[in-house]
């Protein structure tokens, strides 16, 4: 444990030693602001026309998982990244909306889907896609062998089978509004054992190479059934430090970075173009619900007035950001339960009130748990951090690497409290809300109430949109009346993309398509 | 030929232990390989069988000696974290950082060893004391300060390289070297002052013996003293000192990569034990143990070359 330690704090000291000396020649960070342009369709259609071919180096914060396979990758930012290899039968766009992808069209009939696969979709290895690789690939996510399956809203399916070489039907149990945004997951070839290595899919780029800790290479796929990507080739090189990431950029050895704090951003002068969108993740103090103060409902109410997120918001990111309140964000446009953003104000008073009536009038001992490698979790801890010592408690920023993190905070729950961000596997409110049931595995914050599991039991079989958006309107207000935990955030994503590019477009899920990037004339 | 034995015997049993106690460090710390694989699809079930398949339910010192036999018998094992064969992780990572650390030794050796003698020459004059002093405020700065400075300096300002372009030597062999240039100058830097310092004074120190002064008053010059006999004496010391210094300039490059953007060994290793990867950082492990042992025997055999009185034992 001693050394990892000992070599962070070097590299913290080589971070900041890095900024100051960036810091000093950059100018004030206005100049930034002349140069930000935001994602609307105004600012995309003024620069030009697109050209065709070309290649562009993206610089990526962490290395991908282990394994390439679709199916079995666990971090968001491989999933961010494979977006551009992989596709399902339907895929989302950047509305928000589920548009058919492998599949031509589709038809559901309460609990049957029945999907018309599209004429000619060819894999990466030239083999075309066959009624045979889709039922493959669903039910490889819906199988139980391990316990839940890889896509828990697949425990749903009864009967998956190929009607003929051109129809796939699924039957649900029970009808569900909110199955289809599933069905984007991965379709592969069937039993193709080198998925880990060299995957293979049907996107609009295909896989080239990795190298460990260095690249990772995909390339134009020529025989791409829609709209051909503009690029011919696209390196994701591996920048695993904030300092790497200024620096790369400063020296213009990358052409597009995301997922920029506003720091970052100021010390690249107008070398860039900025774009502004959000994260799409909910960003909270996960609070450990069985630690003993935390218990009590009283404590975890003071602990949300004792925060300030506009202060958080404006300390980390100059502003930048969208508060929340419950576990859901605003790209959710229908779902989002906008009324419990401020449901609890900043008011420390009345945070050490409560405080003393849970009879923890002298505060107690609060660690916040924070995975080092994720520089906004920990910039709001520090000042989160300051926001409950003055309210009285004793709280301490503990920052982990990444390893220890999930070992102790997540998979073992063995914690007080944490800083994180969780995003949406799918565009479905399920998705962020499945997590806190008292059966799921996922709920590391141990809370459990009967009230919500029932109404999960039933959002599943609810088809009427307007009821759908009740149900999850009240489940929302569950979590925040029982302050299961702090909200803070949406977290803004800032990212630098080269002058010479355009036509990147965010999503409401944390995806990074790049078949739209183009160089322009 | 005794003596190479007993060096190769105490190098196996160096790797030994060395080899022990890293598997043994990862029982120590938090997660094991499973954690990083499965993240927050984390399920117990999942993670038992995850661990039944990588066999990671038997013992630790079964498993040990499993990863021994397999390692003796030329199998490196598979990596946990990238699904790839260890030797083949290695083989694409270990020219990287042995180039860089040849450059930044040639650098060293070509600067410090002219530097010292001629300080050493002209002891006490102006000269000497602006670069003694000089000396002594390079030694104490970090390499990654240095390399920091350097590429904000030459990449940044001057815009003489490209920081973060780094090509691999498989692409572009010239551009590679090239690009590792200004890091194995950052190590160089500090190391050239140690060098300097300690071959000035060694040379200093020599110059007081008694068996210079008969070789002054046997008519020789200055010049053919220093050359010819007290050199000879006087290097021994550094000799050791590079040794030590090539372990050192690898151990050192973990930090420069990370500056530079460098995808090495050191690199490498970090983000193993970050995945609790250890097929990987075993054999990391192993290479820079045989590394350090190897550099420190050649020392020894180098030094009894320059002084035969020198017994190697």
């Amino acid at each position: 444990m001693k050394k990892p330690i000992r070599f962070f704090a070097v590299l913290t000291a080589m971070v900041l030693m890095g900024s100051v000396l960036t810091a000093c020649s950059s100018g004030s960070p206005d100049t930034t602001e002349a140069n930000q342009t935001t994602n609307n369709a105004e600012n995309n259609s003024s620069t030009g026309e697109p050209v065709y071919g070309g290649e562009i180096t993206v610089g990526i914060a962490q290395d991908l998982d282990s394994s390439l396979d679709p199916h079995q990758s666990v971090a968001a930012g491989t999933d961010e990244v494979m977006f551009n290899v992989f596709e399902g039968l339907v895929k989302p766009t950047p509305e928000g909306d589920i548009i058919p992808a492998v599949a031509e069209s589709y038809e559901v009939d309460g609990t049957t889907y029945t999907f018309k696969l599209r004429e000619g979709v060819k894999f990466h290895n030239g083999d075309t896609v066959t009624v045979d690789d889709i039922v493959y690939s669903i039910s490889r996510c819906a199988d139980t062998s391990e316990g839940t399956p890889r896509v828990p809203a697949f425990s749903a399916i009864t009967s998956l089978k190929a009607l003929d070489d051109k129809t796939v039907e699924i039957v649900l149990n029970a009808p569900n509004s909110e199955f289809l945004p599933y069905l984007t997951v991965a379709i592969i070839p069937a039993d193709y054992a080198d998925q880990a290595t060299a995957p293979v899919g049907t996107g609009p780029f295909k896989y080239v190479s990795r190298s460990p800790q260095e690249n990772f290479i995909i390339e134009k796929f020529d025989e791409y059934w829609g709209e051909p990507a503009y690029l011919d080739k696209i390196t994701f090189k591996i920048l695993d430090s904030a300092e790497a990431v200024v620096m790369s950029l400063r020296s213009g050895s990358v052409d597009f970075v995301s997922h920029l704090t506003a720091s970052q951003v100021a010390e690249l002068g107008g070398s860039y173009n900025i774009l502004e969108g959000t994260m799409n993740l909910v960003q909270a103090v996960y609070l450990n619900n069985t630690y003993e103060p935390l218990q009590n409902e009283l404590v975890r109410k003071a602990l949300c007035h004792a925060v300030n997120i506009e202060e958080i918001l404006l300390l980390t990111a100059d502003g930048h950001g969208a508060p929340l309140g419950s576990s859901m964000y605003p790209s959710f446009k229908k779902f989002f339960n906008e009324d419990l953003v401020d449901y609890y104000d900043y008011n420390p008073e009345k945070a050490k009130e409560l405080l003393k009536e849970a009879g923890y009038e002298n505060g107690f001992d609060l660690a916040i748990t924070v995975p080092s490698n994720y520089t906004p979790h920990v910039n709001t801890a520090e000042v989160v951090v300051e926001q409950f010592r003055a309210v009285g408690i004793n709280a301490k920023v503990e920052s982990v690497e990444w390893a220890t993190w999930l070992s102790d905070v997540y998979q073992g729950r063995n914690y007080q409290s944490t800083i994180s961000g969780f995003d949406a596997s799918a565009m479905t409110g399920r998705a962020m809300l499945e997590r806190w049931i008292s059966t799921s595995s996922k709920n590391f914050i141990q809370f459990y109430n009967d009230e919500y599991d029932a109404l999960f039991e039933e959002s599943i079989t609810t088809t009427d949109d307007d009821k759908l958006i009740e149900i999850y309107d009240r489940m929302q207000e569950i979590l925040t009346e029982n302050a299961a935990c702090v909200y803070l955030q949406d977290l803004a994503d800032l990212v630098a993309i080269n002058p010479a590019l355009d036509g990147y477009e965010f999503y409401p899920i944390y995806v990074m398509d790049l078949s739209g990037v183009h160089y322009v004339k | 030929m005794k003596y190479i034995f007993k060096k190769l015997v105490s190098l196996i049993i160096i790797l030994f232990i060395v080899s022990l106690l890293a598997f043994l460090a990862f029982q120590v710390i938090p997660g094991d390989p499973t954690t990083k694989i499965l993240g927050t699809e984390y399920t117990p079930e999942r993670a038992h069988a995850l661990r039944e398949a990588m066999g990671l339910n038997r013992p630790v010192i079964v498993r040990y000696f499993e990863w021994l036999k397999n390692f003796l018998m030329g199998d490196f094992g598979t990596s946990y974290s990238y699904s790839l064969s260890v030797k083949e992780m290695l083989a694409g990572k270990l020219p990287i950082t042995f180039v860089l650390t040849a450059i930044s030794f040639t650098i060293i050796t070509v600067i410090s060893i002219p530097l010292g003698i001629l300080l050493a020459k002209f002891e006490g004059t102006w000269l000497d004391r602006i670069f003694t002093t000089m000396n002594q405020t390079i030694m104490s700065i970090p390499p990654f300060f240095i390399g920091i400075v350097l590429s904000y300096i030459f990449s940044i300002v001057l815009k003489v390289f490209v920081h973060g372009d780094f090509v691999s030597y498989t692409v572009d062999p010239v551009k590679f070297v090239k690009y590792l240039f200004f890091p194995a100058i950052s190590i160089a830097i500090p190391r050239i002052a140690m060098t300097v310092k300690l071959l000035r004074s060694s040379i200093i120190g020599e110059m007081d013996k008694d068996y210079v002064r008969t070789a002054f008053s046997r008519g020789n010059s200055r010049d053919s003293v220093l050359y010819r006999h007290v050199l000879k004496n006087s290097i021994v010391p550094v000799v050791t000192f590079l040794a030590v210094t090539i372990a050192d300039i690898v151990a050192g490059s973990i930090i420069i990569e990370q500056v530079f953007g460098i995808p090495g060994l050191g690199r490498l290793l970090v983000s193993s034990i970050f995945n609790r990867d250890f097929p990987v950082v075993q054999a990391i492990v192993v290479i820079l143990a045989i590394l350090v042992v190897t550099v420190n025997t050649l020392a020894d055999i180098i030094n009894q070359y320059i002084d035969p009185r020198i017994k190697l034992r």
